[in-house]
């Protein structure tokens, strides 16, 4: 627990210094830098490499989240509950979601071996507030994975509210599970859900043993 | 009565047949009347987990575990071999449905990468294609049929192949008369390069699904919910779409990730409407017995959600 609050000071610090860069870039060239960034300093890092789960949590924060809206993530992947759930569970919701999101990323940034990502050009008007960035990642083995954001402006700059992996949207995804949650116990029991599966994943290494 | 008469006219092979659809049917009842709220995609729910969850003891206790030595033991630029050349015989079949799809730029280029590989790339062993800018392409005769517009049908999760839909299960037949493996002779060679193409394509999926079992909250649906949309995206070859780009900037926008996935289809908005009426599969399984009830399902029911069910 004492992890997740750091982890979201964490966050809000970052959020705080990183949205007032953001201005003026176009999201493709945006999303394009962050990616790089963030593949070249987990390909750079050893600490990374070799399953330290903190540093990979430190990169995902100070790169990434500043980026991303979670407060509309979470939203659209709650759906119609949203409007019912109190301000405070609205809270909740969003910070338990955000870590689970930070846990599941890390897993993926620490598989980062070879892969290469390459951008489309981006089909958009310059006046459009909502666009969609696409790329690919070009794997050591097997066939290239589609990865798509979507992307919105706010006053703070472009941010990211949701991603597809291989065609499926990540908060379409979620969105059935969170609603067969509440329907069984509400939005609490949907917090309640989260935030033992992120205590499960907080307890153990982010490597598994199978990763060589 | 003369119902026995005509049961006894059927063959074992017939009778075994109608006990399976039985046997499935009660299973999607049962689904149905368990989980008060399920997907209006998935009425087969009950069934479906049931042989997810016989596939996942397999994979635990022997896929999985093979896999991980086949990646642990052999040489890396074996597994490329293994993968490529397995990858190069489905580029054939790839072709044929780029073809049938009419997508005759993508079509061609398939032939060429299955022409060079075969060749300068030693029978498939290198993929020197990709490498010279030949994407690969991923086409199956389900993809097909749902270019042309055949819907997907209720998800299917079938035992020892992971998760599909009706229509791309009526496909599979399809499939295997394209895959030029299906040919090989002698048999057991034929088996035993079946069984090395599972293990590979397992072992490539290795990470995916060590990820898959951090991010689900359950399984099950992760799976399903993930899948059917990207059967969906890959029908529209990663776009969002053809049918609905226009509708591209305005749907994000709306309270509806949904949207740009597949608007054209009525299951989907309906996905948001099922929770509002968690009687609706029960009613609908009554409703045969008198017509006035479904006439009163039809009413109060929207449309869409009405339309899903069936």
């Amino acid at each position: 627990m004492k992890l997740i609050k750091q982890l979201i000071a964490l966050a809000t610090l970052s959020f705080a210094v990183g949205g007032a860069m953001a201005q003026t870039e176009a999201p493709d060239v945006l999303v394009k830098r962050i990616s790089q960034d963030v593949i070249d300093t987990a390909k750079a890092d050893k600490e990374i490499q070799a399953g330290n789960q903190k540093r990979v949590m430190d990169l995902v924060e100070s790169k990434i989240l500043p980026h991303v809206d979670f407060e509309r993530m979470t939203s659209l992947a709650t759906g119609r509950f949203w409007r019912d759930a109190t301000p405070e569970q609205k809270k909740q919701l969003q910070d338990e979601f955000r870590t689970l999101l930070v846990f599941t990323y890390s897993g993926a940034l620490s598989q980062i071996k070879n892969e290469t990502v390459e951008f489309k050009p981006l089909r958009a008007d310059p006046a459009d507030t909502e666009v969609e960035v696409r790329s690919q990642v070009n794997m050591s083995r097997g066939e290239p994975v589609p990865l798509n954001y979507r992307v919105e402006k706010t006053p703070q700059g472009w941010k990211i509210y949701d991603i597809n992996v291989l065609g499926a949207w990540l908060v379409e995804t979620y969105k059935g599970s969170f609603a067969t949650e509440i329907g069984k116990s509400g939005i609490d029991g949907l917090i309640k859900t989260l935030s033992a599966k992120n205590k499960t994943l907080a307890n153990r290494p982010l490597k598994s043993p199978v990763n060589k | 009565m003369s119902q026995s008469s005509v049961t006894s006219r059927f063959t074992p092979a017939a009778r075994w047949r109608r006990a399976g659809l039985a046997l499935a049917m009660a299973a999607a009842l049962s689904g149905c009347a368990t989980t008060g709220q399920s997907n209006p995609r998935d009425p087969l729910e009950g069934f479906n987990r049931a042989v997810f969850k016989f596939n996942d003891t397999l994979d635990q206790v022997a896929l999985k575990p093979v896999a991980t030595a086949y990646r642990n033991v052999l040489p890396s630029f074996v597994q490329t071999g293994i993968s490529n050349f397995f990858g190069n015989l489905s580029d054939v079949w790839s072709a044929a449905n780029n073809l049938l799809q009419g997508k005759g730029e993508a079509g061609m280029s398939d032939v060429t990468r299955v022409g060079l590989n075969s060749t300068f790339g030693l029978l498939g062993l290198l993929d020197i294609a990709s490498e010279a800018g030949l994407q690969k392409h991923n086409e199956d005769f389900g993809q097909t049929l749902g270019y042309w517009g055949v819907k997907p049908g209720p998800y299917l999760m079938l035992p020892l192949l992971g998760p599909s839909t009706v229509r791309d299960t009526a496909a599979l037949p399809v499939d295997s008369v394209g895959d030029p493996w299906h040919y090989k002779r002698p048999v057991d060679v034929r088996n035993i390069g079946s069984g090395v193409r599972l293990i590979d394509r397992r072992a490539s999926l290795l990470d995916a699904s060590n990820l898959l079992e951090d991010a689900a909250l359950d399984r099950y649906e992760f799976v399903r919910d993930g899948y059917l949309q990207q059967r969906e995206s890959r029908i529209n070859d990663g776009e969002s779409g053809p049918r609905n780009r226009k509708a591209k900037p305005a749907a994000p926008a709306a309270d509806a990730p949904a949207g740009p996935v597949a608007p054209s289809e009525p299951p989907k908005p309906s996905a948001e409407a099922a929770p509002d009426a968690p009687v609706a599969p029960a009613a609908q399984i009554v409703a045969p017995v008198s017509s006035d009830s479904v006439v009163q399902e039809l009413t109060e029911e929207t449309p869409a959600a009405h339309h899903a069910s069936l």
